[in-house]
This record gives C-alpha cells, sequence and structure tokens, in this order.
C-alpha cells in the first residue's frame, strides 16, 4: 500500500526538482546568451600579426610567456567598446598592465581616428584582416578580453564590456596572482 | 548614400532573413553539400538559436567560410567539427556531443521510455490478478439475465456496431 | 479616462475573482447552496469587468493614445488597423489581458451553460477557475500593467516588431490561448474532481467538449505559427525546435494524451488517475510555456521579454497552481475508484500505449528544452540541443505509435482480438510495404526515413479506411445499407477518422518536405534565367515600392515550364520605417503537390540581387493536414451527445459501475 502511495507522489518530487532548476535558471547573474570559452587554461592560438601603424612592431604569439598579458579585441563602431575603453586606460598606465589590441572587423583609418579621440592604451595595436586569429580566440563578438599567464595559456575570458566591478574583484586579482 | 544605408541594414540586422551567400558557396557540388550539413549544425552564436546557414550575421559567415575553408583542406566531417569546437566550445555545437555531461540527456528517453513501460506493465499485471470477479448468486443472475434479454430488445432495431 | 475604467476594471475583477475563488469552494464543502450560487454571477461579473479592461486597452490602440505606455512601446500612428488591434496582444501586457479575458468567457461558459452539471462540482470548477484568474490578474496588476501612463506623452510609438505585423502572426496568440485556458479548464475540473474525491465516466464526459475545444485551438495555433514561419522567415523551414516553439508543442502532446484517455474513462470507467494526472500536466506544461516566453531564462527568437522579476512571479504562480495540484493529486488520487479491467491487447490498451509513448515524446522535448538550463545551473558550462537530438529521440518515438495509430482503432474494447484486427489490417499493410519501396526506390539519395514517414502515413491512412469500413460494414451489406451507417455515424466517431487521416496527410507532407527540397542560389540580374526543378524562373525586374509603415523591394520571377509562363512570384524585401528590421516577404506559388518559393535579398550594388528559390515538395499538404486534424477536432464537438445530460438513462445504463 505504502508503495503505490509513494508512486502517486512522484509526480510532486519531480515537479520540485524541476521549479528548483527553473529558480536557478532565473538568477540575475545569468546571461542565458553568453558562450563559455573553450580556451581556457590551453595554449593561446598561435598568431603573427601585423602593427595597425606601417612600420611599428607586430605581435606574435612566440612573444607570450614574458609577463601576463591582457588581449583587446575592439573596433570602432563598436559601443561598448567606447564604454570600457577607460578602464583599459586605467589598466595599462596606473595599473602596469600591458594590453595588446587587436582590430576586429574594421578600418584601419577608422582605427586610427577613434584612438586619436580616445587615447590609446594599447601597448600595440595589431590587425587581423580576415579574423582567423578572432576565429582562433573563439571571438564571437566585440568587445572581449583575454588574460593569458606567463607560460602563454589562456587563463580568462571576459566577453563584453569591462565593468569597475569586475576589474577590481576578477582580473586585477587575478593578474596579481598569475605575477606571482 | 542609399547603398551605403542598405548595406549597414544588411550588416545590423540579424534577423533571419537570407544567409548563405552565392559568392561563399563552393565551386564542388558534392563539398558544398557536406558544408551545408555540417552548417546546419553550428550555431550562429550571436543570434537567437538559428544554425549558421540560416543567419545574416558576420560571425555566421566567417563560420561558413571557414567551414568551407577546412573542406578544401581535406579534413573529414568530423574534423571540421573538432576544429570549430575546439574554437567555440560545446555550446556552438547544435547537436550535442555525447559526453558524461550529456549522458542523461542522450540515454534520457530511452530510459524514460523503459522505466515506464515497466511500471505500465506493472500495473495491467496487477490489475489482472487483483480484478478477478465475484461469482453472481441466483438472484443476481436472474436480474442480469432480465438486463441483457432488454439490451437485446432494443439494440436490435437501432445500430450495433462498435461503440466509438 | 476610458483607460482608467479599464484600469480600476482590472482591479475590481481582481476583487470579484478572489471572492469567486473563496466563496464557492468553502459552500461546497459545506453544502451552502447560497455560497455555491455565487459562483454564477461572479463569473459574469467577472467577464464583464475584464471585458472592459480588454476593450478599454484596444480602444487605446485603435486610437494611438500613445500616453498609454503600452501602447507607446507597441504601436505606431501609421500602422494599419489590423495590427493596431492584434498588437494588443502582441506584446507581454496585453497578451496577459487577452489571457484572463478567454478564462473569464470559458468560466462564464460553465456557469451558464452547465446546468447539468452537479451543484458541488460545479461550484468547485468555478472557483479554480477563479484562482488562477486571480494569479493572473495579481501578475498584471503588481509587474505587467497594460494601463501605466506615460507623462509627457511621446508624439508616437515605436511601432510594433515587423515580423509581428502579419495577417497569419496576428492571430496565432489567439489561438494558443484559446489552446491553453482550455487546459486550464480541464485543470479545473480535474482538480475540482479531486476534491469531491469522486471522478466517473460522467466527469470525463463534461471534460471533452473543453478538451477537445483546446486541442483544437492549439492545433491551429501550432500550425498557424508554423505556416508563418515558412513564408515570412525565407527558407522554407516550418519547424525549428526553438523552445518557444517547444513550448506550445509539450502541452499539445500531452493535450492528445489527455484527449485519448478521457475517452477510456468515459467509456469504459479506466485509467481515471491517469486522466486526471494528464489534465494536471497538460496545464503545467502551458504554464511553463508562459514561463519561458517571458522570463528570460532561455534564448529563443520568440522570447517576449526578459525580466527576471516577472519569471519569478510566474514560478510562484506555478508552484502554487501546480505544486498544489500534485500534492492535492497524492493525496486524493489512491482513493478514487478502480475502474473497469482490461486486457493488454484491447483499445484501452492500444491507448495506454498511445499515453505512454506521448508522454515518454513529451519528456523528451523537455529534456532537450531545458538541458541546457539543467547544466547551467549546476554550473556545468552548456550545450545546445538543436534538431539533430530531437531527430534521433522524438522521431522514433513516434514509429511505434504511428503504428499503434493504424490497429487501435480497430480493437474492441476491454478485449482486442489482435489477430483479427491484423488480418483487417492486411491489405493496408500490404500498401504500406508497397508505398516504402516506391519510395526508397524513386528517390534519388533522400535519407532513408523518407520511406518509413510514407510507409506509417499510408499505414495509418489505411487503418482509418479499414476502421471506417468495418464500422459501416462495407461488404457485409448491400451498399445502400453501408451508406445509410455511413450518414448516421455519431460525429464524433466521423472526427476520429478526419482527425487521424490529417495526421497520416501531414506526415506525409512533413516527410516529403523535408526528405526532397530543392534549392538554388545565386545572384541575378533583370533578364537572367535559372532552372530549377525543371522550371526555368526568370528575373523580370526589381521594383521599389512603399507600403504604409515601409518601403520594400518587389522582384517580379516568372516561372516557365515548356516555354509557357505558369507563375509569377512576388517575394518583398521589406524595410520598416520606425524599427529600422528588414523582413522577406516570399513569393510562393503552390501546386497542391509542391510549393515553388522564392526569395529576394540584398542588391550587390552592381545591378544584381542575391536570389534564393525553393521547390518545396509536399508541404501544402502539411497544412491540409492540420486544417483536416482541426476539422475532426470541430466534427466531434459538434457531436450532439456531447450536448445531452450526463449518460445515465435507465435502460441504457447497466448497474455495475461503483463509485468511492
Amino acid at each position: 500500500m505504502w508503495r503505490r502511495r509513494l508512486l502517486f507522489m512522484l509526480p510532486l518530487a519531480v515537479f520540485g526538482l524541476v521549479a528548483a532548476w527553473f529558480v536557478a535558471g532565473l538568477d540575475p547573474d545569468r546571461n542565458p546568451a553568453a558562450v563559455p570559452s573553450a580556451l581556457i587554461d590551453r595554449p593561446a592560438p598561435p598568431f603573427d600579426l601585423a602593427a595597425l601603424v606601417e612600420g611599428a612592431p607586430g605581435f606574435s604569439s612566440a612573444e607570450l610567456g614574458r609577463d601576463v598579458v591582457l588581449i583587446n579585441f575592439f573596433a570602432s563602431w563598436c559601443v561598448p567598446c567606447r564604454i570600457e575603453h577607460p578602464l583599459l586606460i586605467d589598466l595599462a598606465r596606473t595599473r602596469q598592465v600591458p594590453i595588446y589590441g587587436i582590430v576586429y572587423k574594421d578600418q584601419p583609418d577608422a582605427i586610427k581616428r577613434w584612438l586619436g579621440e580616445l587615447g590609446s592604451p594599447y601597448a600595440r595595436v595589431l590587425v587581423d584582416p580576415e579574423s582567423r586569429t578572432a576565429l582562433d580566440f573563439g571571438v564571437y563578438g566585440v568587445p572581449e578580453t583575454y588574460v593569458i599567464d606567463r607560460e602563454g595559456r589562456v587563463r580568462f575570458r571576459f566577453a563584453g564590456p569591462l565593468d569597475a566591478e569586475t576589474v577590481e574583484l576578477t582580473l586585477l586579482p587575478l593578474i596579481e596572482s598569475l605575477r606571482e | 548614400m542609399i547603398r551605403v544605408l542598405l548595406v549597414a541594414i544588411a550588416l545590423l540586422a540579424s534577423a533571419p532573413a537570407f544567409a548563405v551567400e552565392p559568392d561563399e558557396m563552393l565551386a564542388d557540388p558534392a563539398l558544398e553539400a557536406r558544408a551545408r550539413e555540417i552548417s546546419r549544425d553550428l550555431r550562429c552564436l550571436v543570434c537567437q538559436n538559428q544554425s549558421i546557414n540560416d543567419s545574416d550575421a558576420a560571425l555566421a559567415r566567417d563560420l561558413r567560410l571557414l567551414v568551407r575553408e577546412r573542406l578544401l583542406a581535406g579534413d573529414s566531417d568530423e574534423q571540421v567539427i573538432d576544429y570549430v569546437s575546439a574554437r567555440y566550445g560545446d555550446f556552438v555545437l547544435l547537436d550535442p556531443p555525447v559526453k558524461p555531461k550529456t549522458w542523461l540527456l542522450w540515454f534520457g528517453p530511452a530510459l524514460l521510455l523503459l522505466i515506464a513501460s515497466f511500471g505500465v506493465l506493472r500495473y495491467l499485471r496487477r490489475r489482472q490478478n487483483a480484478g478477478a470477479p465475484v461469482p453472481l448468486d441466483a438472484t443476481e443472475r436472474r436480474r442480469l439475465d432480465a438486463l441483457l434479454r432488454e439490451v437485446d430488445d432494443s439494440t436490435r432495431s437501432s445500430d450495433a456496431g462498435h461503440t466509438p | 479616462m476610458i483607460v482608467e475604467f479599464g484600469h480600476y476594471a482590472l482591479i475590481l475583477a481582481l476583487l470579484v475573482a478572489l471572492v469567486q475563488a473563496a466563496l464557492p469552494l468553502a459552500g461546497a464543502a459545506r453544502n451552502n447552496t447560497a455560497w455555491m450560487n455565487v459562483a454564477m454571477p461572479a463569473s459574469l461579473l467577472l467577464l464583464a469587468l475584464i471585458a472592459i479592461a480588454f476593450l478599454a486597452l484596444m480602444r487605446a490602440y485603435v486610437g494611438s493614445d500613445f500616453s498609454v505606455q503600452n501602447v507607446a512601446d507597441n504601436s505606431h500612428v501609421l500602422k494599419p488597423l489590423l495590427y493596431k488591434l492584434s498588437g494588443v496582444w502582441g506584446n507581454h501586457e496585453g497578451s496577459l489581458v487577452l489571457w484572463v479575458l478567454i478564462l473569464a468567457i470559458f468560466g462564464a461558459a460553465v456557469a451558464l451553460f452547465g446546468r447539468n452539471l452537479p451543484a458541488t462540482l460545479k461550484a468547485r470548477v468555478l472557483s479554480v477557475q477563479a484562482m488562477i484568474a486571480s494569479g493572473f490578474l495579481l501578475f498584471m496588476l503588481f509587474t505587467s500593467n497594460p494601463f501605466t501612463r506615460l507623462d509627457p506623452a511621446p508624439l508616437t510609438g515605436a511601432d510594433l516588431n515587423p515580423l509581428l505585423q502579419d495577417p497569419g502572426l496576428a492571430f496565432h496568440p489567439p489561438l494558443l490561448y484559446l489552446g491553453y485556458v482550455g487546459f486550464s479548464m480541464t485543470f479545473s475540473f480535474a482538480v475540482a474532481a479531486l476534491i469531491e474525491g469522486r471522478v466517473d465516466a460522467a466527469w470525463a464526459r463534461w471534460v471533452r467538449p473543453w478538451t477537445l475545444g483546446a486541442w483544437t485551438a492549439l492545433t491551429a495555433g501550432i500550425g498557424l505559427g508554423s505556416w508563418w514561419a515558412y513564408y515570412e522567415l525565407g527558407w522554407g523551414g516550418w519547424w525549428f525546435w526553438d523552445p518557444v516553439e517547444n513550448a506550445s508543442f509539450m502541452p499539445w502532446l500531452l493535450g492528445t494524451a489527455l484527449l485519448h484517455s478521457a475517452l477510456v474513462a468515459e467509456k469504459r470507467d479506466a485509467l481515471k488517475s491517469w486522466t486526471v494526472l494528464l489534465a494536471i500536466l497538460t496545464f503545467a506544461m502551458s504554464l511553463i510555456g508562459t514561463f519561458l516566453v517571458r522570463s528570460g531564462i532561455l534564448t529563443s527568437v520568440h522570447a517576449f521579454a526578459t525580466d527576471p522579476t516577472r519569471g519569478l512571479f510566474i514560478l510562484a504562480l506555478l508552484v502554487v497552481a501546480i505544486g498544489g495540484a500534485f500534492a492535492l493529486y497524492a493525496w486524493r488520487a489512491p482513493q478514487l475508484s478502480p475502474g473497469g479491467l482490461f486486457r493488454p491487447v484491447s483499445r484501452e490498451g492500444a491507448l495506454l500505449l498511445n499515453n505512454l509513448l506521448l508522454a515518454t515524446a513529451t519528456a523528451t522535448v523537455f529534456l532537450g528544452t531545458f538541458y541546457p538550463l539543467f547544466l547551467d545551473a549546476l554550473g556545468a558550462g552548456t550545450v545546445s540541443v538543436g534538431p539533430p537530438f530531437y531527430a534521433a529521440t522524438f522521431v522514433p518515438l513516434m514509429v511505434p505509435l504511428l503504428l499503434a495509430m493504424g490497429v487501435g482503432p480497430s480493437l474492441a474494447w476491454k478485449r482486442g482480438d489482435l489477430g483479427g484486427a491484423l488480418n483487417r489490417l492486411a491489405v493496408a499493410g500490404g500498401i504500406s510495404l508497397v508505398a516504402a519501396i516506391l519510395v526508397w526506390s524513386l528517390q534519388t539519395g533522400g535519407p532513408f526515413m523518407a520511406g518509413i514517414g510514407f510507409a506509417l502515413a499510408v499505414w495509418i491512412a489505411g487503418g482509418v479506411a479499414t476502421e471506417l469500413a468495418t464500422r459501416i460494414g462495407l461488404g457485409r451489406m448491400p451498399l445502400p445499407a453501408s451508406l445509410a451507417r455511413l450518414v448516421r455515424l455519431p460525429r464524433a466517431a466521423l472526427g476520429m477518422t478526419l482527425a487521424h487521416l490529417g495526421l497520416a496527410i501531414a506526415i506525409v507532407g512533413m516527410t516529403g518536405s523535408s526528405a526532397w527540397v530543392e534549392e538554388r542560389i545565386a545572384v541575378m540580374r533583370p533578364g537572367d534565367k535559372i532552372e530549377l526543378a525543371g522550371y526555368e524562373f526568370r528575373l523580370d525586374g526589381v521594383t521599389r515600392i512603399d507600403g504604409p509603415n515601409y518601403w520594400a523591394f518587389r522582384a517580379s520571377f516568372g516561372v516557365i515550364d515548356d516555354n509557357r509562363t505558369v507563375a509569377t512570384l512576388r517575394p518583398e524585401r521589406r524595410f520598416f520605417r520606425v524599427q529600422r528590421r528588414p523582413t522577406t516577404e516570399a513569393g510562393i506559388r503552390t501546386t497542391g503537390f509542391a510549393d515553388l518559393y522564392a526569395v529576394i535579398g540584398d542588391p550587390d550594388g552592381e545591378g544584381g540581387w542575391t536570389v534564393r528559390l525553393y521547390r518545396e515538395p509536399l508541404v501544402p499538404w502539411i497544412w491540409a493536414g492540420i486544417l483536416a486534424m482541426m476539422a475532426g477536432g470541430l466534427v466531434s464537438l459538434s457531436d450532439r451527445r456531447l450536448r445531452v445530460g450526463a449518460p445515465g438513462r435507465a435502460r441504457r445504463a447497466l448497474p455495475a459501475t461503483e463509485n468511492a
């Protein structure tokens, strides 16, 4: 008799589980469209990019491994890039973090104008003509920021404009710990 | 000016209106067919639930070109898919990979069917055993006969087919 | 002013609903007739108040009153009238008003026409309905008020999403809601029956028209949505296993199971607790669908709004309504009388199998839809579940179901003669096999499932025909007598025949269109010709036209067969001025057996246009099949026996049914 009663309670039990699941899904910090990076803890993909400005030094993956670096994909037509820009400048100047900017689907002139207007946080600005490097990194929009450690491995990816909270609470502590 | 506007609108729109462009298509129809098949199983990450085959987005176009490039380089279908998912993760695959974390997804339905079938079979068997009817006594039997005669009379004049 | 009336009407409606939820229920428990009788006037008053609110909102839309925030967000002065009207429900808040309006209409219908319902059952049903209405009204008034004002009012509105400015999609929500709310009615009946402690054949008879009506409306709504996607989205697809599509499909699957289970409950007084459970589950799926679209937990092309607070509220509604119903079920269902016996091989057995497979299929769709959320919530990363998953899991489940569907109607109740049935179906089976082989040998490179799909469709059609022939005694008696029987068949039987046949036709359409689509993509200049499927498509020209709130490029294609122009296709690419989104309108020509389909894209700046041409075989059969299913549902609904009072006339009923 008891087993029969238990069976009748099954729908309620399953429903309870499903409801809990839904509640977890409603967490405001959760973004259902966010894509976790496939490169975390794996070596950065090989790349060799030319500089935006003629004659300036390019950047290649062979040069990774000396210090912790940030790689930031950006474009002049990208509004959130503009919003995060001051944070990047601050990171580069006052916190001494080297940031390498890679241009995503944009015209050289437009970028030059943009950087001229807003200032440049970048140690070097590189072009990625067919977005091949972006594809290799798994970039799906701009801006995106990657933290690469001393062994040339990707340790963190942030998609979207950086905000002060993320920088203070996640990015800087990570960079510090990687530098030890 | 109109042209710039149109191109701008086309770029910004990710409405599922148009996708594979003529200039992307490969010359070899067999390879192109393979490319389409593979693209159908790759998700456009900046759209909402579409494959890269059916999306206008720039990223979708890049991925379509990437798929064709790898096919031209001689990769097998599986190698192409691995190439893309190595960069974008499992999320880009509309055909979820069979890994421990998706076992429940892939084997769930079959498991459910099995459990439910068992349940139903047990239910039926229990009902069979429990339901042996008590035989009728004399009064009940007479009543039954009378009723059956009534029913026979009334159904002779109307249809006696299946009850729907 | 009118808008404020609408607002007050909603608040009053909430108060009435709360009273209606409490008094009749308490009255039924204490057998207090006065309290139970409150239900009738309350439900009529509720209807009147909500109707006032709905009309007030509609008036604001038609009059383009942009001081109402909802109107400002979703409408525009230049929008055509039809879309001003449909814009009322083309957004989150307005759609909720439509939801409760339909809820109120159905409640009033039960109050007015449910004369032969026992008083306590009727009171309880209306109370539960009012509880649901209260929930939704609370939700509206606290999180989604359609009547909030904007000050200062903007001069012009933000326009309705261009994709929704379409006749097909204008009617898609009302039909779906008729379905969802219809299932809320069966839910109310189920909960009321659990409270009463009695589920019997009479209850199943009362529930049937609601189930039928809801199922028919849902079929229509889903069909309309698919049809819209086909001609609007521009590449000939009609189903994408998108979460919101699945959200309407799951109640449909369960609703179908419910329909058949209620049949067994009515005819044989069996499967009663199954039926009650299905009634609760179907409504649960309707509510979960509502939750999905409005809470932002999943990404989808269709999603209304992404607002977690709303999501939380609906979730609370879900927990109270469904959790409460399941708790009630756990407590009361074991006490229901066990009901009629039957052998596994019998019509009841076949219907039980039907339910089993449909429920598993629903669970499969549920798993696929919510698995990404499950993984994400566990922090295990995430996956995408797309069409390949469903093709591998859902489709195989359908095969035994469709096989059973061919045999089931030919089995007798209680103790079926499978051998006899299969004997009668031998011809049907033979033809299906032949069909499979034909398809397999004729097709060039299509998928192997195409043959199976066709065979199953022919099998079902054959089963339907065989059952009908047996029932009217075709061949066993002179033809006029058989025809006489055909004419006097109960409508429910005809309805079943039509609906099952409709499914078979739709399956042929689905199989054909998935397997044998032909496509050409190219850049064309006016005067160019492209060959496809034996026709020649010639681009005659592209002109620019102006619509009420958009401008468009319209192309004209001549379709030539044998040097004769057989059709002209006029696809458009529209650009809406306010929302700045382009949409495509495909140019379609139906020949009954296939669709010729043309889509125009963007110009390449050198006089050429990107163009997509398709031949979609058998797609019209999908729509025809769906229409037949709807017709079957409507014919069944019109069966006069459904309107006659509860079964129980002394001579027909055998005194063997016990009630708990």
